[in-house]
């Protein structure tokens, strides 16, 4: 039985030792005295630890211990491309002690690899230019819709509209909004693409663009997508790619050739970069045509000997203050090389191979449905937990909370919008097929116990470091406690001090 | 290919494309259009896979092609050098940590929402603001996440900046609000480097949503009336906005003491590398007041209870993020720079209440030594007589871009150039004597 370490472990802000500290501070005797006006001298030290080296490491090695990732186990989190990330990349730092303002003559190396990875996802794309300000999709996607709002202000004309598919990554709407759209949904069709007569009837000379992604979120290859251009450009519009689910496709077929003018990769999905406990993560930007000129600043070019930074004649500005995340870049830029064109080339294949072949494992599990089965997913697929939780009361959360107690990570759940009781899987390309048979158990042991014994799922997890939280105490005004100051604030006040 | 260490099916394909029932991986893409199936390899990477001595190889060659300097560079200007701690990249090379996911699922992931909450506790202590989320990308898209939020209370359009803001900052706000119908209003700096406040009795405080200011300014320059800035603003309904060195802090007044409804700023001091510009972390902070809070972007986590009494973390006040509220979400917000904050709370923690303090302390003696020096050898003068941290405006007495290149050739990289004459100049503990006299006397020699 998988079992999940827990230490009773107090916070760090907890530690009662005094006077101690875990970091010697350089000191240089110099003839200097700190001569601070009063208005603004700080009068208290800050109530940070005392603590020494070997606390500072056992309490954070204790917490790693309470922690899930994917060297701990699968993470088959639908649209979030968990894939393993190779350790050669933990090797990438050679920038560590470079400054981002150094002058250019001194980051020649640096520079080249981002002409290098501009060109290779440009390529992957099938776009002409990319721009690597992005420090993940979202700022992608914010910088993608503000090239089609600047676009459309060149030409002086008012675009209000951005078109969203119902089924997109919330990012989309979230994004439109930011750069001031109103955003209209675009219906799928019963068999989870994009209705085509709704589109038809919606596509008018107020839309400033479609973002979409394909495969999308059903994981389903939206084969109309020629028209889909076609209809968006007939009015001048600019069709954006969503690039979270560019794992499905990636060597198989290419958004440029499909008609899209801008993507934004996320290159801590697709591209390898481990994705941090939420971050950091690292992205691109990228365009093709007369959309090129817009992207942010810098993009790297090459002059007769050297790399150089430049900036796009329309160009947005700058999403990210230096060159985006390059620390992370230089891990997929790692990535890469270990797979060279070949294995690139594979990517698609092999996660879309691993998504069809759970589906057949888990096709005919009492309890679960599949919208349009006859259709081949791409990267991840979407199954409806919605008989189940009629006939059981077991829901996709109570799957979700289930699976853990199995040492595997949980399936993203309740999205897309468009399917209830979702449960989103995305395999990846590197999960062993014996793994893939292992998870494909679970699921149905949980199916089976959900129907024979119900509480045992609606009860768990029970192997996990805690158990089920209490949401309401977590959000409710008079118990949120987003930091320590607020709880000992709040306590103070109780004992009326 | 029918073998990679990262692609484990390979030689399993026949076998799952049986269970599957087809018979070629092609006939898994029949839905795509035959027109648009790529029919060639992606010429992505080198033409076959590098093995790992081949790769250390290419890495080795790109560190090569940098310059190696003498010294860590004299440059701040929004990143800077600081000493890493080695604990920091033991703690962050834990795998449970860096392969996880968002801890979308609390009860598998307690260690990291402990560790998050603990970065939000420390930051918290640090700014004496209550809230602060779990991260941003950088001092930039926090600040232009601090403005939005302004706008969104408020609903004025009118944002006030001042001059004296990182230029680069002030670039990432304009891009990000650019979809806003809002407006920028500078306020100028008088002739000691700080803030023109009188300015503030001019402009009519009705159409202004927020104000911002930078401590220490771009120039290095501390402000030293901010405290009149946040009592102006609260007057006017007008949100106020700190931009703030967390090191500083050490000995610097804090946002909260100061009164400011927000608190931006860059976390890559605490313990993160120059990475050559990020990942770094933008830090985001507010007073506990609800109408603030509901506004404010990002992840936070929250202390609570699981269902048998033990104390636990989750994610909280989630309604307002995009996945949940779509177009009305405070901010797109995904992806954070969680690890980054965690290192964060690493090195807060090793330094401890003493440990910050000596550290802003040597900084402000090294950075002030050296202006002393630059002085002493008639290198030219400072710009403001005003009192600065870690970094200021220095006045070369010929043109400095000779110098920094006669700087450069000498394997030493020079301050942030400003214009023909001036150059900011940063210093803090990684610039021992040593190396400040070098600079000194390579300035001297070469000017």
């Amino acid at each position: 039985m998988w079992r999940q370490a827990y230490w009773d472990e107090p916070l760090i802000t907890e530690f009662r030792g005094k006077g101690r500290q875990g970091y010697l501070i350089p000191k240089e005797d110099l003839d200097v005295e700190i001569k601070l006006p009063d208005s603004i001298r700080r009068t208290k030290d800050p109530e940070l630890p005392e603590v020494t080296e070997l606390e500072v490491v056992r309490h954070f090695i204790r917490l790693s211990q309470m922690s899930f990732g994917v060297d701990t186990g699968m993470m088959p989190l639908g649209s979030c491309t968990m894939k393993y990330n190779p350790k050669i990349e933990e090797e990438s730092g050679i920038a560590e002690s470079i400054h981002p303002l150094q002058d250019q003559e001194t980051v020649q190396g640096n520079l080249e690899v981002m002409y290098e990875m501009q060109r290779w996802l440009a390529e992957a794309t099938g776009m002409d230019q990319c721009s690597l300000q992005v420090p993940a999709g979202s700022a992608g996607e914010l910088a993608g819709v503000l090239m089609m709002k600047k676009y459309h202000t060149d030409l002086d004309r008012e675009r209000g509209d951005m078109l969203v598919a119902d089924s997109a990554h919330g990012t989309n709407p979230a994004s439109a909004a930011m750069a001031g759209f109103n955003v209209i949904y675009i219906k799928s069709n019963t068999e989870g693409l994009v209705d085509m007569k709704v589109l038809r009837e919606t596509v008018s000379e107020n839309v400033a663009g479609f973002m979409l992604t394909n495969p999308n979120t059903l994981g389903l290859f939206e084969e109309n997508i020629k028209e889909i251009a076609d209809l968006i450009h007939s009015v001048d519009g600019v069709l954006y790619y969503d690039g979270a689910n560019l794992n499905g496709i990636l060597g198989v077929a290419r958004p440029g050739d499909m008609g899209f003018d801008i993507v934004h990769l996320n290159l801590h999905k697709t591209f390898g970069v481990p994705h941090g406990g939420g971050g950091p993560g690292a992205g691109a930007i990228c365009a093709k045509g007369k959309m090129t000129s817009y992207l942010p600043f810098p993009v790297i070019e090459r002059d007769e000997n050297n790399y150089v930074q430049s900036k796009p004649d329309r160009t947005i500005g700058k999403i990210s203050v230096f060159h985006g995340n390059f620390g992370n870049l230089m891990r997929s830029y790692v990535y890469i090389l270990g797979l060279g064109e070949e294995g690139i080339s594979m990517i698609g294949k092999m996660s879309t191979i691993a998504t069809n072949y759970l589906i057949a494992k888990l096709r005919n599990v009492n309890g679960l449905e599949l919208m349009a089965p006859h259709r081949f997913r791409k990267h991840e697929v979407v199954f409806s937990a919605k008989r189940l939780a009629d006939e059981t009361g077991v829901t996709a959360f109570d799957i979700a909370k289930s699976l853990l107690d199995r040492g595997f990570y949980a399936p993203t759940i309740y999205f897309p919008p468009n399917v209830e009781e979702a449960l989103m899987i995305e395999p990846t390309e590197t999960e062993t097929v014996e793994t893939l048979d292992q998870f494909a158990e679970a699921i149905k042991d949980i199916l089976e116990k959900a129907y024979s014994n119900p509480a045992s799922i609606t009860s768990a997890p029970h192997n996990t470091s805690v158990g089920r939280l209490d949401q309401v105490k977590a959000n409710h005004p008079s118990t949120l406690t987003p930091t320590y100051r607020v709880l000992k604030t709040r306590l103070s006040s109780q004992r009326g001090d | 290919m029918d073998n990679h260490p990262w692609l484990p099916n390979l030689s399993h394909v026949n076998r799952m494309l049986e269970e599957i029932g087809v018979k070629k991986i092609e006939d898994l893409f029949q839905d795509i259009p035959e027109d648009v199936i790529l029919k060639r390899k992606l010429r992505v990477g080198y033409d076959r896979p590098l093995s790992e001595h081949e790769i250390r190889y290419r890495l080795g060659q790109i560190a090569e092609k940098n310059l190696k300097l003498k010294y860590p560079p004299f440059l701040g200007a929004g990143a800077y050098p600081h000493s890493v701690p080695s604990v920091i990249k033991f703690i962050l090379s834990r795998s449970e940590f860096y392969t996880a996911y968002t801890p979308y699922q609390p009860e598998v992931n307690q260690g990291l929402l402990q560790a998050l909450f603990e970065y939000q506790s420390l930051m918290a202590e640090l700014l004496e603001m209550d809230v602060v989320n779990s991260s941003h990308y950088d001092w930039g898209g926090s600040l232009a996440e601090a403005v939005l939020m302004g706008y969104r209370i408020n609903g004025r359009k009118k944002v006030l900046i001042p001059e004296s803001i990182n230029p680069l900052h002030e670039q990432v706000l304009r891009t990000w609000i650019s979809g806003r119908e809002m407006e920028i209003v500078k306020v100028p700096i008088g002739n000691d480097g700080t803030l023109d406040l009188n300015f503030l009795s001019k402009v009519s405080p009705d159409q202004i949503s927020s104000i911002y200011v930078q401590e220490p300014n771009f120039y290095g320059v501390l402000e030293t009336e901010v405290e009149y800035v946040a009592d102006w603003a609260r007057k006017n309904g007008i949100i106020s906005i700190i931009g703030v060195s967390p090191i500083s802090l050490g000995l610097i007044k804090p946002p909260g003491e100061l009164g400011f409804d927000i608190a931006v700023g860059d976390g890559q001091e605490l313990g993160i590398p120059l990475n050559f510009g990020g990942p770094y972390n933008g830090v985001l902070a507010t007073r506990m007041d609800m109408k603030l809070v509901r506004q404010m972007p990002g992840r936070i986590v929250g202390m609570t209870q699981d269902q048998n009494g033990k104390r636990g973390f989750t994610l909280i006040l989630q309604t307002r993020e995009q996945f949940a509220r779509r177009e009305k979400a405070t901010s797109n917000i995904t992806t954070n720079e969680a690890l980054v904050a965690l290192a964060n709370a690493v090195y807060l923690s090793l330094l401890g209440k003493h440990g910050i303090r000596e550290l802003a302390s040597e900084i402000y003696r090294r950075s002030h030594y050296a202006l002393k020096r630059l002085e002493d050898e008639e290198i030219g003068k400072r710009k403001w007589e005003s009192d600065f941290f870690e970094e200021f405006t220095f006045v070369f007495r010929t043109d400095y871009s000779e110098i920094y290149r006669g700087l450069l050739a000498r394997g030493i990289h020079g301050g942030f150039r400003l214009n023909e004459r001036e150059a900011l100049i940063c210093v803090t503990e990684v610039h021992s004597k040593e190396a400040i006299e070098t600079l000194v006397q390579t300035a001297k020699e070469v000017s």
